[in-house]
């Protein structure tokens, strides 16, 4: 009896236990019909857990996933949207969402022009928009736009906008293309003009591209300064901004799912073709290739950077199309001017330590010459990827066409034979017999450990031994000072990763190989230039770039300091990486884009 | 008994303040910055970076940090998330119910499963039967879950298409075909699961049955002619059960801590998926609110599991 008894209150116990989890779930409210699947799925489920179970849905499942519905747009990011006011993102993801809801004044296109979105017309020079000396830029915007809450869009919003991300106390990312602005005047409701503090080449830097979406005033009005983060209307503002564009929010679940609708006070609103839009986050790039190529159960899956082994598979589905184009960045080795020997202490990697070897013009153009860059693009890259000489790619204009980078492994050997390292069984020796050795640091990264692999076997027959490292990404690319492995820092000889300019315009991405920049101690390893390269020549060169604002001008000089760069073997490029994303068949409209975001044209997307 | 748990919590309150301490200082030191994602866009100058920094309070060295995070934890403030700028507790609550779904179907299933199959292997020792479920229980134990995730996703969903890759988690059930949706695009990652739990659970069963079996108490019941069915039910698996009991309330606060790799790979929005985004982006608020609330459940349960050893075991006794 007592068994019997105790059997029972095991029984009753154990089913306690089990259950307390759900009826928590069902205590915690946002259970969207948790509980009555859970109770009908636990019997229901139990036999599939064997492999070979019969009770196999048949392929016309697959209709209950609404993806095949002409009606419904479904985007596979591999990175979730963790916020939608662009002005506090972290990242593209955070942009890219946004977009979907709020405008700037123009959107670049895949072919890095101009289109209006907010704004009327483009303004230029010659239809007396921007002023010719640079000092201000006027816009008209359209007239009759709304918010989708119904009110009106005005130069109010435009203002406030400006003054939100300006604000050093916002904190906002975007605060480096709204800190240039003097002041904005609303010349009436729908034109406004805005006057820079310095006179610019460049009249599209603010109110344009991603990091321009004007926000609605009245929604966060109260945010402006540190409240943009920590007052609890401002968080809620922050998930959930009020937009002009053609979808607007229905559900953001932060990390995982954004889901859209229509945008009924859209100018547009019966020429939008999806009822609903949804961008689903997480998981990895080739499984979100495979939703999307082979069981089509997602409409386009974004940037699928995975190696070419691993994309032809997805790509062989058949069901999608890939579209790479523009450029993502050019992928680089980048040649440390100073002594990263650990043996110099606090001195390491500092400005005034020069390299013992490769600040010698001779041995980083070997370097260059040794590299197989056709060998990484065939094996690694594919579509993602065209071997490249140039620093500066994008926009076309500026891509110059003056550089070569074949392989010549004679020709490298012969330079290093010059420049004074013999060589001897195979290895290459200076002056003090020293055999040459090159640290190599980079990001983990499948793909990148394969290019690791390639050039060092490339620079071990011109008789460099190279000795590898890879380094977690996020602390690769961390500013974190207190870290060696940033790099900021550079404490090798090489290191290999992929940047490029953040807009149209190349100075502050040019910038980056002047003396001013160059990383140290002092400035916290901050400066941009990790390679510590100074150049008089190349800071005379930028000075009259700078000063320079006549357009045809700029992109000749932009062009010289790219070869000046490059036959200098300041800085080694490799390979420009195209953005590869995946549209399914019958999607019309996305393109590839390089300066805004893939989704820039999403009020025309339709099935 | 009632000395006993009284006594069992005020231990647990300087455990938990060790923990907290142990995971924020672990966290503090590890590399990794919020921010690092903006490190190379020249658009976002090393002074806004700076800014950002100090908003979120990283400029201060990491015990003054612990303690403005544990004063507000004691005010039930949780602070906000560094990736999505809003309250740490809302975005954890959203995640509760994925997780608790996929992850504890899975276990209720896997207990169903292997508590049969380690009995009747154990009864049945050495047969066909036990060396099977021996066989596949090594081979479930020793698969690493992304294997056999990306192996069922490629059987199942891309070749034979029976089972979406996608976990949406936004399906409103409103009809049959959106019901079987949400049973179709459970059964993969429910199934990864079951494979590995069932796995362990069967052999714990299995070795507790055998040390049970051989008894006096066992040859005590056979003797008095009793049938096989009542002696193995009612006396040996009854027995049995007790520390395997414990291993499931042991168990549940890691239902919980969700199943990061499955979760990641099949795209659930669970609590494990949220601790692994949360960990690569340094966002400390969260990685701390999910590890507190883990190392909550994971005294609660051990309290648990002790007052039930009291309840199961007569031998045991807490005064």
């Amino acid at each position: 009896m007592r068994t019997i008894s105790s059997w029972k209150r095991a029984a009753a116990l154990l089913a306690a236990a089990l259950l307390l989890p759900l009826l928590v779930a069902c205590g915690g409210a946002a259970a969207p019909a948790a509980e009555p699947t859970a109770a009908a799925e636990a019997p229901a489920a139990e036999p599939t857990a064997a492999p070979e179970a019969t009770a196999v849905p048949e392929p016309t499942a697959e209709p209950a996933a609404p993806a095949g519905d002409p009606k419904s747009l479904k985007i596979l990011y591999w990175q979730a949207p963790t916020v939608l006011n662009p002005h506090v993102s972290s990242g593209t993801k955070d942009f890219d969402a946004a977009t979907v809801i709020l405008e700037p004044f123009a959107h670049y296109n895949q072919n890095d022009e101009l289109v209006a979105y907010l704004a009327e017309e483009i303004p230029t020079i010659e239809n007396g928009g921007v002023a010719k000396d640079g000092t201000s830029v006027t816009w008209k915007l359209k007239k009759g736009v709304k918010w989708s809450d119904g009110s009106d869009f005005t130069a109010d919003d435009v203002i406030f906008t400006w003054k939100y991300a300006s604000d050093p106390k916002t904190a906002a990312t975007t605060v480096s293309n709204y800190n240039t602005i003097k002041d904005i005047t609303a010349v009436d409701a729908n034109t406004v003009t805005i006057t820079w503090i310095t006179p610019t080449p460049n009249p599209y830097g603010s109110f344009v591209g991603f990091s321009g979406m004007v926000l609605q005033k009245k929604q966060f009005e109260n945010c402006i300064g540190e409240k943009a983060l920590t007052d609890a209307a401002c968080q809620a503002a922050n998930l959930a901004p009020i937009g002009t564009n053609a979808y607007m929010l229905k559900e953001f679940k932060p990390g995982d799912t954004v889901t859209y609708v229509k945008n009924p006070a859209y100018r547009g609103a019966d020429k939008t073709a999806f009822d609903t839009v949804e961008i689903k986050g997480g998981g990895d790039a080739t499984t979100a290739g495979n939703a999307v190529c082979q069981t089509g159960e997602a409409d386009y899956a974004w940037n699928l950077q995975v190696p070419k082994a691993a994309l032809e598979p997805i790509l062989a589905g058949g069901k999608c199309q890939p579209i790479a184009g523009g450029s993502f960045g050019v992928e680089r080795i980048v040649v440390n001017f100073s002594n990263p020997d650990a043996a110099l202490g606090k001195k390491r990697s500092e400005p005034d330590q020069p390299h013992p070897f490769l600040t010698n013009p001779k041995v980083r153009q070997a370097i260059n010459m040794a590299i197989d860059r056709a060998a990484i693009v065939e094996n690694l890259y594919g579509p993602t990827g065209v071997a490249n000489c140039n620093i500066l790619v994008v926009p076309e204009a500026v891509n110059s066409k003056n550089t070569k980078c074949d392989r010549d492994i004679e020709g490298a050997k012969k330079l290093m034979d010059e420049a004074g390292f013999p060589e001897k069984d195979g290895v290459r020796a200076g002056a003090d017999g020293k055999p040459l050795t090159l640290y190599f640091q980079t990001s983990i990264n499948t793909l990148r450990q394969g290019e690791q692999a390639i050039i060092k076997s490339n620079l071990a027959e011109l008789g460099i031994a190279v000795s590898l490292k890879a380094v977690d990404a996020g602390v690769f690319f961390s500013g974190d000072v207190g870290i060696d492995d940033t790099l900021n820092k550079m404490y090798v000889d090489i290191q290999m990763y992929t940047n490029g300019p953040d807009g149209v315009d190349s100075q502050a991405y040019l910038e980056g190989w002047t003396c001013g920049k160059v990383n140290s101690a002092e400035n916290k390893w901050n400066g941009g230039n990790d390679g510590r390269y100074c150049n008089k020549d190349y800071d005379a060169l930028f000075a009259q770039y700078k000063a320079e604002f006549d357009t045809a001008k700029r992109t000749a000089l932009a062009i010289q300091l790219n070869d000046l760069l490059v036959s200098d073997n300041a800085v080694i490029p490799l390979v420009n990486r195209r953005t590869p994303n995946a549209i399914i068949n019958g999607l019309t409209g996305p393109t590839y884009n390089t300066f805004d975001s893939g989704l820039w044209n999403i009020d025309s997307w339709h099935k | 008994m009632t000395q006993y748990i009284i006594r069992k919590i005020l231990v647990a309150f300087p455990t938990l303040l060790l923990i907290s301490v142990l995971i924020f200082a672990v966290l503090a030191l590890a590399p990794g910055d919020p921010l690092a994602q903006f490190a190379l866009n020249p658009a976002i100058p090393a002074s806004t970076r700076n800014r950002i920094r100090e908003q979120f309070g990283l400029d201060k060295p990491w015990y003054v940090r612990y303690y403005k995070w544990a004063s507000s934890m004691t005010q039930g403030e949780w602070g906000y998330s560094f990736s999505s700028k809003s309250p740490v507790i809302n975005i954890v609550m959203q995640r509760i119910p994925q997780t608790l779904q996929v992850v504890g179907i899975s276990y209720l299933i896997a207990i169903l499963i292997a508590i049969p199959i380690g009995v009747i292997s154990a009864v049945k020792q050495y047969t066909f039967f036990d060396q099977l479920a021996t066989f596949l229980s090594f081979i479930g134990g020793a698969l690493p879950s992304f294997f056999t995730g990306l192996s069922f996703m490629l059987i199942f969903a891309i070749h034979f298409k029976w089972f979406p890759i996608v976990y949406s988690t936004t399906l409103e059930i409103k009809d049959f075909a959106t019901f079987k949706h949400a049973i179709n695009q459970m059964v993969l990652p429910v199934l990864v699961l079951v494979v590995q739990q069932t796995a362990s659970l069967t052999r714990f069963m299995r070795s507790s049955m055998l040390d049970n079996l051989p008894l006096d108490y066992v040859r005590t019941a056979r003797a008095k002619g009793l049938n096989d069915t009542a002696v193995i039910v009612r006396h040996v698996v009854v027995n049995s059960i007790i520390p395997v009991i414990t291993l499931v309330a042991l168990g549940i606060p890691g239902i919980f801590a969700g199943a990061i790799i499955t979760e990641n790979l099949f795209r659930v929005n669970g609590l494990g998926q949220l601790l692994v985004t949360s960990i690569q982006s340094s966002d400390t608020p969260v990685v701390m609110a999910l590890s507190f609330i883990f190392s909550i459940l994971v005294v609660i349960f051990n309290v648990i599991a002790d007052i039930m050893y009291g309840v199961f075991d007569p031998r045991v006794k807490y005064n």
